[in-house]
């Protein structure tokens, strides 16, 4: 049976300052007919790239230097462009991560679905209308006609990705390329898109590629697994094969690294790591370090009628309507020696709730008590200058975006070193930072690079080795490895756990993962618009849930067979 | 106890992203980029070089000029270019080309005091509304929103026209007048970087609000701060010369370029070209170098504004 | 919508509010003695002294505000001691002239940068970018007067095509019908075609002078605003979807890079209100910027203040309808408020 979709020795090559560099090399890539297949890679894999020079809309300086593309019989690496044109959105569509951004920020969506339509001759003036109410329907969009007249700010993340997806179904095209579609969604929202894509496809006996990050994703839903690996093919199998018995090193890695239920933090590493390094001993809890009583954090709402509300009515605050409610009142502990995790989905008031507890946010009531002392009273624009800033610290979910550009690592981890601590003198202070680069795994030639310099992992481990600079009792992990590859959280969340045991520190840690909570913390909190459901130990709240959102988040993460 | 699993040294995670030779100093780095920049595109090297040229003719302007640029010669008046006046000479017999010699200095001075105090006020008072807020924010916010009520010339006009026709004026005029897109910029980029990661993390490491300011922001914005202070030079040497044009500032016979140039429209109509040209040029040269300096600058400190 | 201009007219009451201010203090801070310098030069001790109490300079500054909003709303701006003229009068009677010119130097600008920022975006790195980078960066460092210049010198002097830079017409014909003011509309309006010819010459080179001063900015702002909505994620989906390079490019890119492009014209108006002064200048054109030139030599200060001031109005006037125009385009300022 001929494929659908051939892709054959396809190098793609991009100009850059530094000279050309191939981002896909030698790959080949068969779609048969109704087929889903994934293509799974960590970030510069090319799985990307790969599926742009595909649709044939690489940027201006990449092109296809070896190979081709064979769809349905032609060769789309040749084809002109008005004939690709024609291609894209008929016979191939795609749809991309970030959904909100992927729409004309200016049109209404039922138009944008009405230009797509008119281009491939789906539809005249007549039907087009109709034909677009029909397909927002179709993607299960509640009140279609009024949403017609939508502008995309309008809408929330997941409607805006079934737009999108209306798009990219409108001509009914043979193959639906899928890059990523569900980052930056919410988990509960991320299972219904897929399940739509799903159905909608498998109706219309559609093939698919899908092109993820998440094994878990790519075992839930995919029939056939390429995996991708700097720009080169390393594996190519069935679902279940590559699963159950991955064959390259590699692939044998990443599906180590996948969080999935059952498993223990050390099964993570790589095998020969993973045995290298033993067990560490856990620790029984000891007294209450971090007691939160009542907290409560509110907002003022937006509006244009707020400020003359303002002027007329004297006290807001007590106006339910005039105020949000981030975070409605919550109690928790955390003891020594304990990793609590906070979990919910965006919007929760999870973050709100690490950053009252930081001192970077004032609550509006409730008391935060750092070991009998009340931290909760002292305002954050002067906790900068208090002792007790010291106990507690923070590692950032964005490496990236929390390491000043013009400091290098050394310089970074120096700060709280030279602002809080009595080391004094560049000798003594460079030789601590040496001593916790040490601590946290890296290597010290990389101590003078700057930010731009280093890879996720070791900014990663910048930010960590700052946060333990001054022993602290407290490190809030706000979903320190959200942003990094599977394989690098792996490490990072066991060097996590090595520096818990051996510098005798508690952490909250903040995510909406609940597969890497399940493997770091003792403790669990689930939040929910702004309200605790649920809280217990992890095996019982995992396994045993007691709250139907519990349940639900559990039920909606995807994850490769056990 | 377990050791923690090291990372090796080697950098790129992706074939997309190159790698940095490692280590290496901030400053050689920059010098390596901008060695790169210059010669990687020819025309950033030209600018340079005339700026180098522009400069050392305001340093060296009234040394190197051939004849006093004051000294008047009515019988040698409205010579067209010749071997003994390169750049003829004017109504009154003065040799152009030493004026407009003599006249870079007093326009780059104009251009660089302006630049300088625009920089100074402007900045601080932007990077203070964009990191600070509340009404610090709004008093700036307001002072700048009245200043651009007016269209910037036609204030400058009025500035110098009110407090005095001297040069000084003319400085303080143009750095009033530039003062609400310095206070902008440095308030867009404070504010961003008001609640980046990094600031954060800096308030958890005992840092307070001014240290913040002084030592994250502050460093932070100064590359788009250069740019735009090259690309003012331009329009402060615009600025001066269209002032002197209309009568104000400059008096003659100072050499000034806009006064040179007001001075020679009259004779431009009966065919004597050369007593506008020659000022005109020099303007049009040095603003462009400026400019396309601006640009350079821009391609060396964010190669991703790029225009 | 009628709630949106409602809300968008009380936010340019403290900028007037504002303008009045500094156009008040403009004429309080002069160096020495105020009265002297409305009095004029020829005055004597007693004329000035005359003056000082008819024009208030001896009263307390709050008081002199007041009656300095007084005479604001009665339109008393003072009278020009050149032309004995009141103020007011003159400017109303100079207005047309410099609007004519801008606008007419606006659309020829905007017509020739907007079509050409837009295709260097499209085929960048081709010649028609580097020749619209080049002419942007030449553009923004000549100054407006020299341009002039060159043209008269190249144009009038040198090629005989256009005619002496004497103002709006020459002197054989006579001034249309004063409908708008607008010599150019009037003399159509009218059918007047001969009229009109010699107008279109009169204003063509000054029009061509302040167009290319306003060329650069817009059709850099152009360029940019197009190149970056080009390489955003909603043009990526439309290519995807294979929408035709028209409609991509028209429809989708050029509507969302007019955004910045619309925001940037309060800021090219500026630029162009100021020129205007330069430009008129330059080709005596009887606008009322030539007219505060003529009296700031003569060191005649009523004319200059009001000169300030209307042109203030003017551009507050101006960003106002560009503030409107954008809220229609954009949906989402529209609709957030």
């Amino acid at each position: 049976m001929t494929a659908l979709l051939d892709v054959e020795n396809l190098t793609v090559e991009f100009a850059t300052r530094r000279g050309t560099v191939q981002a896909v090399r030698h790959v080949n890539i068969t779609v048969a007919k109704g087929e889903t297949l994934g293509i799974v890679g960590e970030s510069g894999s090319g799985k990307s790239v790969t599926s742009y020079a595909v649709m044939r809309i690489l940027d201006r300086a990449g092109k296809v230097a070896e190979g081709s593309v064979t769809f349905s019989g032609m060769d789309i690496t040749k084809a002109s462009e008005s004939k690709m044109s024609e291609v894209r959105g008929r016979e191939i569509s795609m749809i991309f991560q970030n959904p909100r951004m992927a729409l004309n920020p200016i049109r209404k969506v039922g138009h944008q679905i009405e230009d797509v339509l008119r281009r491939h001759a789906e539809a005249g003036s007549a039907d087009a209308r109709r034909k677009a109410i029909d397909l927002l329907r179709q993607v299960k969009i509640a009140s279609p006609e009024e949403r017609y007249h939508a502008y995309p700010f309008e809408l929330s993340g997941g409607m805006c990705q079934r737009i999108v997806i209306a798009l990219a179904l409108a001509c009914r095209p043979q193959l639906l390329i899928a890059d990523e579609p569900t980052t930056g969604l919410d988990v509960t929202t991320q299972k219904a898109v897929m399940d739509l894509v799903v159905e909608l496809t498998r109706e219309r006996g559609m093939s698919t590629i899908l092109i993820t990050h998440d094994l878990g994703l790519a075992a839930a839903y995919c029939d056939r697994v390429v995996v991708m690996q700097k720009g080169e093919v390393v594996e190519t199998a069935s679902s279940e094969a590559i699963f159950r018995a991955p064959g390259h090193d590699y692939t044998k890695k990443l599906m180590r690294a996948t969080p999935r239920p059952g498993i223990g933090l050390r099964d993570l590493l790589p095998e020969p790591v993973a045995s290298a390094s033993g067990e560490t001993a856990p620790a029984a809890p000891g007294d209450v370090l971090l007691k939160v009583v009542g907290l409560v954090k509110e907002y003022p709402r937006k509006g244009a009628t707020r400020t003359l509300g303002k002027l007329f009515r004297k006290n807001a605050a007590g106006d339910p309507d005039a105020m949000f409610r981030a975070v409605g009142g919550i109690d928790f502990e955390i003891r020594r020696g304990e990793t609590v995790g906070l979990v919910g989905e965006s919007g929760c008031g999870k973050s709100t709730t690490s950053m009252m507890v930081m001192r970077l946010l004032d609550p509006t009531e409730g008391t935060i008590l750092l070991a009998e002392n009340d931290i909760g009273d002292i305002p954050a624009r002067s906790f900068a200058s208090h002792p007790y800033r010291k106990r507690i610290q923070m590692v950032f979910q964005d490496p990236t975006d929390s390491l000043n550009p013009r400091f290098t690592a050394v310089r970074a981890i120096a700060d709280p070193i030279m602002r809080m601590s009595d080391i004094h003198g560049r000798a003594a202070v460079r030789a601590r930072c040496e001593e916790l680069a040490g601590l946290v795994g890296l290597p010290l030639d990389l101590l003078d690079r700057f930010p731009h310099q280093l890879s996720g992992g070791q900014k990663a481990r910048v930010g960590i080795a700052r946060a333990i600079a001054l022993d602290p009792e407290l490190v809030i992990l706000d979903e320190p490895t959200a942003a990094l590859d599977v394989s690098v959280q792996a490490v990072v969340l066991n060097l996590l756990q090595d520096l818990k045991s051996r510098l005798g520190m508690s952490y909250l840690f903040v995510s909406h993962d609940l597969h890497v909570v399940g493997l770091l913390c003792d403790r669990v909190i689930v939040m929910r618009s702004g309200e605790i459901v649920e809280e217990g130990p992890t095996q019982q709240v995992l396994n045993a849930p007691k709250a139907d959102y519990t349940r639900e988040l559990l039920s909606t993460i995807p994850h490769p067979p056990v | 106890m377990t050791s923690a699993p090291v990372e090796s040294s080697s950098v790129p995670t992706s074939p997309l992203q190159v790698s940095h030779p490692a280590g290496g100093s901030r400053f050689g780095e920059t010098l390596k980029h901008a060695r790169y920049v210059v010669t990687g595109n020819p025309v950033t090297g030209f600018a340079f070089a005339l700026f180098v040229i522009i400069v050392g003719a305001a340093i060296f302007g009234p040394a190197i000029a051939p004849y006093d640029p004051y000294a008047s010669d009515t019988a040698a008046a409205l010579q067209s270019p010749s071997a003994a006046h390169w750049f003829g000479t004017d109504q009154v017999g003065r040799d152009i080309l030493s004026r407009v010699l003599v006249a870079t200095r007093l326009d780059l001075t104009i251009a660089v005091a302006s630049v300088a105090l625009v920089f100074a006020i402007g900045g601080l008072a932007g990077i203070a509304a964009g990191f600070v807020l509340g009404w610090t924010d709004r008093v700036v916010s307001r002072i700048s929103d009245t200043i651009m009520a007016f269209p910037l010339f036609v204030l400058a006009m009025g500035i110098v026209a009110a407090l005095g026709n001297t040069v000084t004026n003319i400085v303080i005029a143009t750095a009033i007048v530039n003062f609400p897109l310095y206070q902008r910029i440095a308030r867009a980029e404070a504010n961003i970087r008001r609640e980046a990661g990094f600031v954060q993390a800096a308030r958890l490491t005992g840092n307070s609000e001014f240290r913040i300011l002084l030592t994250q922001i502050l460093p932070n914005i100064m590359p788009i701060m250069v740019v735009q202070m090259s690309l003012t030079m331009g329009y402060a040497i615009l600025n001066a010369a269209g002032l002197s044009f209309i009568g104000l500032g400059v008096k003659p016979p100072t050499p000034e370029w806009g006064i040179m140039v007001a001075e020679g429209a009259s004779f431009i109509i009966s065919g004597e070209w050369w007593l506008a040209l020659f000022p005109g040029l020099a303007l049009m040269i040095a603003v462009f170098c400026f400019n396309l300096l601006g640009d350079g600058l821009r391609d060396i400190i964010d190669p991703q504004r790029r225009t | 919508m009628l709630q949106t201009l409602a809300k968008r007219l009380l936010t340019v009451i403290p900028t007037l509010i504002g303008v009045v201010i500094v156009t008040f203090l403009l004429t309080r801070v002069l160096p020495g003695d105020p009265a002297a310098y409305f009095a004029g030069p020829a005055a004597n001790a007693e004329s000035i002294e005359e003056i000082r109490q008819s024009l208030g300079f001896d009263r307390p500054l709050p008081e002199q505000f007041i009656s300095y909003i007084g005479d604001l709303a009665t339109g008393d701006l003072g009278n020009s001691l050149s032309t004995g003229q009141p103020v007011l009068a003159e400017i109303r009677a100079r207005l047309p002239a410099s609007a004519e010119l801008t606008l007419f130097g606006l659309l020829l600008s905007m017509a020739i940068a907007i079509p050409l920022g837009i295709l260097a975006a499209v085929k960048q790195g081709s010649a028609i970018d580097h020749a619209c980078r080049v002419l942007t960066t030449a553009g923004v460092s000549l100054p407006v007067f020299f341009t002039g210049l060159l043209f008269v010198y190249v144009f009038y002097f040198l090629l005989g095509w256009a005619p002496a830079p004497l103002g709006r017409l020459d002197i054989f014909f006579s001034p249309p019908p004063d409908i708008t003011g607008f010599y150019l509309v009037d003399s159509l309006l009218v059918g007047d075609v001969e009229t009109f010819r010699a107008a279109l010459a009169q204003i063509l080179l000054p029009a061509l002078t302040l167009a290319l001063f306003a060329l650069a900015p817009i059709a850099r702002i152009t360029r940019a605003s197009m190149l970056s909505v080009l390489s955003s994620e909603f043009i990526r989906t439309a290519r995807a979807s294979g929408l035709g390079t028209g409609k991509v490019i028209l429809g989708y890119a050029f509507r969302n890079a007019m955004l910045p492009v619309i925001t940037t014209l309060g800021m090219v108006f500026s630029f162009l209100l100021g020129a205007n002064v330069l430009v008129e200048k330059v080709f005596a054109w009887p606008g009322i910027g030539s007219f505060a030139v003529e009296a700031l030599i003569q060191s005649d200060y009523a004319p200059v203040q009001g000169f300030v001031l209307t042109m203030a109005l003017l551009y507050v006037a101006l960003n106002f309808i560009i503030d409107l125009l954008y809220s229609l385009i954009d949906p989402r300022v529209r609709i957030e408020a």
